[in-house]
C-alpha cells in the first residue's frame, strides 16, 4: 500500500521548512491544513468519525461493539466524547442495524453504521438495495435516506477464509441510488469517509482490513474532504494503464515497481470510488498509455473489473494496442488454506502487463 | 441382614423427608428395579457430593446397573405443565465414566488447541468450546447418530460428539487435508455427514433455518428422528430464527431449538443485547425449558424429554445455561468485559468436570487412581493427534476448483487471469 511505500522513508518534519512559502503550503495541500499527524489507517477512520460528530450533531455511529471501540478499534474513544446516546452498540442483527439507520437517515439524521465484516453484509441487502438505494427515488424526491453512511471492513487478511475476508463491492455497484467507496490509504481513508458521511446520498464505505495497522502515513490532522467520484493517478507511466482499488493499489504498484526495471513504464490509478466512478481519468490514461489492466480481490466474473474493461473498450476502442486484461480473484469461494492461489498477487499482474505489452 | 435393610430403609426415608420434590420410592437393596423408563424410576438416588454407606452399598454392582442422579437446578418451564419433566436421571457407572472421559477429553483438545494457536499453527478464527462441554455430551447421551445436529462456528467439540475424531479436528484446525472437512473448512466448518452433523457454520443463526429444513426431511420421510438446531446467546436476536420458528411450529416439526446461553455475545452481555435475556421464553407460543448446561446430566434428561415432546408436539426451544472460560475467539481475551472472579467463580462452583469428579469420588464408581488413568489416556489422545495432525499434508492445490458445482461436466473455470483457466471434472 501507498502506506507501506511512506513507512520507508525518513519521516519528514510535518512539510514545513524555514524556507518554505505559503504558496507552496498551499500547494502541497490544497484545502487540506498543513499539519499532520503520522498515523495507521484505523487511527484515520477513528479521526474522521470524530471530526463527524463533532461538527454535526445529527450524527450518530453504531453498530455490533462499536461502543467499548469496535474489533478493530476504528470507534474507540467516541463513546466517552459523544455519549451513549449518539454512539451505541446494536445487537447482533445486520438487517436490523440497516433498516434501523435508514430509518434515522430517513429522519435527516446522519447515521454512520458499522457492519462488522463485509461478508456479514448480506441479511441487510434488502434494506440496503430496496430500501436505502431506492428512497428518494420512489418517493418522487419527498423522502431521502442521503444522511446514511455504513461503513464495513473487507478484503483478505491472510487468514480470514470463506467469511472474513470478502470483497464484495461489485454487488452495490449494481444498484443505483447508493455509492460506493473504498481508500487505499490513511489519507484517502479519513478523507474519503469525511466525504462520505457528508454526501447527501447513501453511501457503502468499505475498508480494507488488512491495512487497519499496517498502512502508515502522515494524514492531516484538520477537517479535510476529498473528493467522492475522482480517481487519483498515483503513478504516472506511458505503456499500460493499471486500475485497482483498496489494498490491491499496493500491489499494482510493486507489480510496476517491479516491470520497472525492465524499462516498462505503468500508470497506476486508484479508483477510490467505485458507483460513480471517474470514467474520464481512466479513458484519458488509457488513450495515452493504449493498454489496460484491472485487478481486484473479488472474484473475476462480474467483478467490477467488468464494468470498467466494457466501458473503457467502448471509450477507448480506437485508442487500445492490446485487448483490456483483468487479474482478479478466482472464480470460488473464498478459501482457507489455499488463499495465496486465490488471490490477484503480484507475480500474476507482473505476468499479465508483459503479455498485454506483447501483444 | 434384616437389621441392615430397616437402617437403610430408615435412612432412606429420612432421605426422602430432607428433599422437597420425593416420591415415593423403593430403595434397590430392598427389591426396587431399575429401570430406563422415565416414568418408573425407582433406585437409590444420588447427588453429586451427597454420599451415604447406603448409596455406596447400593452401587458396588454390575457397571451397567442404572441409577439415579438428581438434578439439583430445577428446570424452568415455559407454556408446559409443571410435572412434564423430574429432577432425576437414570443414569449407570460404566456412563458416568464416559461422560468423564467425553468431557474430560474435549477440554483437554480444547486447551490444545490453544496453545497450537498461539503458537501460530493454528491460524484464522478459532472459537473455543471449554466450559460448555456438558451440552455436547450431555445431548449425546440422549441422541442417535439418525438425529440431527446443526450448530453454530464453536463446534470442534459439537464435532468430536458426533463421533469425529480428535486428530479430524485438529487436522482441520491446521487446515490439513486429514481434516473433517479435508482441510477446505477449517475452525469454523466442520462436518460429519455420515453422522448427521450439519456443522460447523460462520454466518451467526444462519444454520438455525437450515435445522428446520433438516427437521421437515426428518418428518416427511417419517423418520423416529429430530433435529438439534444450536445458536448463541447473541444469535437470538437474528431475525431468520423467528420466521424458521414460525414455520417449524406451523408444520409440527421435531425441531428443538437450542439455545447454549453463555452469556456474552463475543462481548455484550445478554442483558445488554436482549431485551428478554430469558431465551427460552423467546419462542412465545413455542414451549420452552431452561436447563442448566453445566451439569451433563441435567442436559441428558433435558433433551431425552425435548426428542420425545417434539417427535409428538412440534418444536421445542431450549436454554442451556453454560459458560465460556475463553474469550469469543482466540483475538479476545475475554476480560474486558467480565471480571476474572466471575470466570473463576464459575470453574470453581459449576465446572462440568469438577461435578462429574465429585460423582464419580462420592460414589466411588472408581478410584482416584483409575480416574488419573482416564485423564492421562485422554492426554495422550491429544497428543498423539496433534503430532499425527502436524505431520500431514496440505489439501492439493486442486482442491480450489473442486466442490464448487454439483456436475461441472467440464466447465472451464476462470483464474487469476485470462490465461489461467481450469478445466473443472466431468
Amino acid at each position: 500500500a501507498l502506506g507501506l511505500a511512506a513507512a520507508t522513508q525518513k519521516a519528514a518534519p510535518a512539510g514545513l521548512t524555514p524556507t518554505t512559502t505559503i504558496a507552496q503550503v498551499r500547494e502541497n495541500h490544497t484545502g487540506e491544513q498543513a499539519r499532520t499527524r503520522r498515523v495507521n489507517f484505523f487511527t484515520a477512520i477513528n479521526d474522521a468519525l470524530n471530526i463527524a460528530l463533532d461538527s454535526d450533531p445529527k450524527a450518530i455511529t453504531f453498530g455490533e461493539d462499536v461502543s467499548f471501540g469496535g474489533v478493530f478499534r476504528c470507534t474507540s474513544g467516541l463513546l466517552e466524547k459523544y455519549g451513549s446516546d449518539r454512539v451505541f452498540n446494536t445487537p447482533l442483527c445486520e438487517q436490523g442495524i440497516a433498516g434501523f439507520a435508514i430509518g434515522a437517515a430517513a429522519m435527516g439524521y446522519t447515521p454512520i453504521a458499522e457492519i462488522q465484516f463485509a461478508d456479514y453484509i448480506f441479511p441487510a441487502f434488502d434494506q440496503i438495495v430496496n430500501e436505502a438505494a431506492k428512497y428518494r427515488y420512489r418517493s418522487g424526491g419527498m423522502f431521502n435516506c442521503g444522511g446514511l453512511t455504513i461503513r464495513t471492513p473487507c478484503g483478505a487478511v491472510g487468514h480470514g477464509g470463506h467469511y472474513h475476508s470478502q470483497s464484495p463491492e461489485a454487488f452495490f455497484t449494481h444498484v443505483p441510488g447508493l455509492k460506493v467507496v473504498i481508500p487505499s490509504s490513511p489519507k484517502d481513508a479519513k478523507g474519503l469517509l469525511l466525504s462520505s458521511i457528508r454526501d447527501n446520498n447513501p453511501v457503502i464505505f468499505f475498508e480494507p482490513k488488512i491495512m487497519y495497522r499496517t498502512a502508515v502515513e502522515e494524514v492531516p490532522t484538520g477537517d479535510y474532504m476529498t473528493p467522492l467520484g475522482k480517481a487519483k493517478t498515483v503513478r504516472e507511466g506511458t505503456d499500460i494503464t493499471l486500475v485497482g482499488w483498496g489494498n490491491q493499489v499496493g500491489t499494482l504498484q510493486q507489480a510496476a515497481n517491479e516491470v520497472e526495471e525492465e524499462g516498462i513504464s505503468c500508470e497506476v490509478i486508484d479508483l477510490r470510488t467505485l458507483l460513480p466512478w471517474d470514467v474520464d481519468t481512466v479513458a484519458e490514461s488509457v488513450a495515452k498509455t493504449g493498454r489496460l489492466l484491472v485487478s481486484h480481490e473479488a472474484p473475476l466474473t462480474s467483478g467490477f473489473g467488468a464494468e470498467i474493461v466494457s466501458t473503457i473498450s467502448k471509450e477507448c476502442f480506437l485508442n487500445l494496442e492490446a485487448p483490456p486484461s483483468r487479474v482478479c480473484g478466482m472464480d470460488t469461494p473464498f478459501p482457507l488454506v489455499l488463499e495465496p492461489f486465490y488471490l490477484p498477487r503480484q507475480f500474476r499482474v507482473v505476468h499479465e502487463i508483459k503479455q498485454s505489452l506483447n501483444f | 441382614g434384616i437389621g441392615i435393610r430397616i437402617r437403610i430403609l430408615a435412612m432412606a426415608m429420612a432421605m426422602s423427608l430432607v428433599r422437597s420434590r420425593a416420591p415415593a420410592w423403593v430403595p434397590w437393596a430392598l427389591g426396587g428395579r431399575p429401570g430406563a423408563c422415565l416414568a418408573q424410576q425407582q433406585g437409590a438416588v444420588a447427588s453429586s457430593g451427597f454420599a451415604t454407606r447406603a448409596d455406596k452399598k447400593a452401587n458396588a454392582g454390575h457397571e451397567d446397573d442404572a441409577f439415579e442422579v438428581e438434578i439439583p437446578i430445577p428446570f424452568s418451564l415455559h407454556r408446559l405443565p409443571e410435572d412434564c419433566i423430574s429432577q432425576r436421571v437414570s443414569t449407570s457407572k460404566a456412563e458416568v465414566l464416559s461422560f468423564f472421559r467425553d468431557l474430560y477429553r474435549m477440554r483437554r483438545m480444547e486447551i490444545a488447541a490453544d496453545v497450537l494457536y498461539k503458537g501460530k499453527f493454528i491460524r484464522g478464527f478459532c472459537h473455543l468450546y471449554d466450559g460448555q462441554e456438558a451440552v455436547c455430551v450431555g445431548m449425546e447421551a440422549s441422541l442417535t447418530r439418525s438425529d440431527a445436529i446443526v450448530t453454530t462456528y464453536r463446534d470442534h467439540c459439537t464435532y468430536l460428539g458426533r463421533g469425529g475424531t480428535i486428530y479430524e479436528v485438529m487436522a482441520e484446525l491446521l487446515g490439513r487435508s486429514g481434516g473433517a472437512s479435508q482441510g477446505m473448512g477449517g475452525s469454523m466448518h466442520m462436518y460429519r455427514r455420515s453422522d448427521e452433523f450439519y456443522g460447523g457454520n460462520g454466518i451467526v443463526g444462519a444454520q438455525v433455518p437450515i435445522g428446520v429444513g433438516i427437521a421437515f426431511q426428518q418428518k416427511y420421510s417419517g423418520k423416529p428422528n429430530c433435529t438439534l438446531a444450536l445458536y448463541g446467546d447473541g444469535a437470538a436476536n437474528q431475525g431468520q430464527i423467528f420466521e424458521a420458528l414460525n414455520i417449524a411450529a406451523l408444520w409440527d416439526l421435531p425441531a428443538v431449538y437450542v439455545c447454549e446461553n453463555n452469556h456474552y455475545g463475543m462481548g455484550t452481555a445478554e442483558w445488554r443485547g436482549s431485551k428478554q435475556p430469558a431465551f427460552y421464553k423467546r419462542g412465545d407460543y413455542v414451549p420452552g425449558i431452561k436447563v442448566d448446561g453445566m451439569d451433563v446430566f441435567a442436559v441428558k434428561k433435558a433433551v431425552a424429554f425435548a426428542k420425545s415432546y417434539v417427535l409428538e408436539h412440534g418444536p421445542l426451544v431450549m436454554e442451556m445455561d453454560t459458560y465460556r472460560y475463553h474469550g469469543h475467539s482466540m483475538s479476545d481475551p475475554g476480560s474486558t468485559y467480565r471480571t476474572r472472579d466471575e470466570v473463576s467463580g464459575i470453574r470453581q462452583e459449576r465446572d462440568p468436570i469438577e461435578r462429574v469428579r465429585k460423582l464419580i469420588a462420592a460414589m466411588e464408581l472408581a478410584t482416584a487412581a483409575e480416574v488419573k488413568a482416564i485423564e492421562k489416556e485422554c492426554r495422550k489422545e491429544v497428543e498423539d493427534a496433534i503430532a499425527k495432525a502436524k505431520a500431514s499434508p496440505e489439501p492439493d492445490a486442486a482442491n480450489l476448483t473442486k466442490n464448487i458445482y454439483a456436475m461441472p461436466l467440464g466447465m472451464k473455470l476462470r483464474g487469476v487471469d485470462r490465461e489461467a483457466n481450469f478445466q473443472l471434472p466431468n
